[in-house]
């Protein structure tokens, strides 16, 4: 990944990175042969660096991990989550530009 | 931030792309704002089997890369934004995106087209969670489900076919009696044996926004106003598009279904602004017909451009005959 702030999230540390996680956490599922998001990637890269220390963003490939995908009933990606205190907040379904998220995340600060 | 250009293309499928190729050729050094998401409808496809040139077909996304590529190479200058605000009263045209705003001379849109919604509000709650109008994009997400699509042209075909990849059972509902897709996609689908047909239906309703997830679809039979519900896991709607020309209401002259209206090639209502692509075209919507009328916008432009005072002179003629 482009920025070293975005996080790998996976079925094992989804409880404790996500779930129980102090600040809001932001989760883009995604998959390699999705083609939408590979140009969602480096949209979520920059909101990683932008909101460095007030919420965690990371990457759930969906393919390795499809309990995870299921829990939260994804059946389309490129998919964001927004959770705060372990509750979703927020979805955002499909490509979105940079200043769309900005505004979704900046509401839940 | 303000910047001042001969040219600015808004709009990255085949449209878009060709009007930058034609116009990076001609010296111009277009400026094409992509939109987002980019690359417009091929993007969302798989296998493209009428792009001339390409016997054997050639994948969307990778059509897309190398027009893109193809327009780089001549100077074009592509980048990353969605255009927020037309400013067309007067010269210079004003293009403004989230982060930048833009004057430009001559202006080409080629935003394309949209799919088109069924506008149920369960529809809005589910998308992502089994509704879905890109069955490349979410079809993975149905291995041995029951999918119903929505629609009777090509892409509903077109999705049927693909979905049968995953899906154990696929449904198309259509509101007629009869398809609209092309007979070689019929024949297709009529073939199947994974796919069946729900003839002068519509969907009424999907369920079930409580759980979140897609548990059915309410259909109900046109000619004898009989409900009744389809237990499916997902739903791909693909009644068509809508021109993404929000922006430009009251701006430039629209048909009664939005589509820009164009004359004498690609031009606009308005002098200097042209258009080209599915959002000015409710008939052919092709690749090779966006791509064709994005070169006509481009040589539009350039002889706009080439009658105005203070042209950039003699711009692109050289070039030009080079191609």
């Amino acid at each position: 990944m482009a920025s070293d702030k975005v996080q790998t999230f996976t079925k094992d540390n989804f409880e404790t990175s996500v779930i129980q996680a102090g600040t809001p956490v932001l989760v883009d599922f995604w998959a390699d042969w999705c083609g939408p998001c590979k140009q969602l990637g480096p949209t979520v890269d920059s909101l990683a660096t932008d909101y460095d220390g007030r919420v965690t963003v990371g990457k759930l490939n969906v393919d390795e991990n499809p309990e995870v995908a299921g829990r939260f009933s994804i059946r389309g990606i490129p998919t964001l989550l927004l959770f705060k205190d372990g509750e979703v907040v927020d979805t955002v379904v499909g490509v979105a530009e940079g200043a769309k998220l900005k505004q979704m995340l900046d509401k839940h600060l | 931030m303000k910047q001042s250009e001969e040219v600015i293309i808004v709009g990255s499928g085949p449209a878009g792309l060709t009007a930058a190729l034609y116009s990076a050729r001609a010296n111009l050094s277009p400026l094409l704002i992509e939109g987002v998401p980019a690359g417009g409808q091929l993007m969302l496809t798989t296998m493209v089997e009428n792009w001339p040139g390409y016997r054997d077909g050639i994948m969307g996304p990778e059509l897309i890369d190398t027009l893109r590529a193809q327009a780089e190479r001549f100077g074009s200058r592509i980048v990353n934004g969605q255009v927020q605000r037309f400013d067309l009263s007067e010269t210079p045209y004003i293009v403004e995106t989230s982060d930048a705003r833009y004057e430009t001379r001559a202006l080409i849109i080629s935003t394309g087209a949209s799919a088109r919604l069924l506008g149920l509000p369960s529809e809005q709650v589910l998308m992502g969670h089994g509704v879905s109008t890109c069955a490349t994009c979410d079809g993975y997400f149905f291995k041995e489900k029951r999918i119903a699509v929505v629609g009777g042209g090509d892409s509903a075909m077109e999705e049927a076919l693909f979905l049968t990849k995953f899906a154990s059972q696929v449904t198309v509902v259509h509101r007629r009696d009869i398809l609209r897709a092309s007979k070689i996609m019929q024949d297709k689908a009529l073939a199947h044996p994974r796919i069946t047909f729900e003839w002068n239906s519509i969907v009424e309703d999907i369920r079930d926004p409580d759980k979140g997830v897609v548990t059915g679809i309410v259909v109900r039979d046109t000619k004898t106003k009989v409900s009744k519900e389809l237990s499916v896991d997902g739903v791909f709607v693909a009644i068509g598009h809508t021109p993404n020309t929000e922006l430009l209401t009251g701006q430039l002259d629209l048909d009664s279904h939005g589509y820009i209206q164009t004359n004498t090639g690609a031009r606009t209502s308005q002098s200097g602004v042209f258009a080209c692509g599915d959002v000015q075209d409710p008939v052919y919507r092709q690749a090779v017909t966006a791509a064709g009328s994005g070169c006509m916008a481009a040589i539009d432009a350039e002889r706009y451009l080439e009658g105005l005072p203070q042209a950039a002179a003699g711009k692109g003629s050289e070039i030009r005959s080079a191609g």
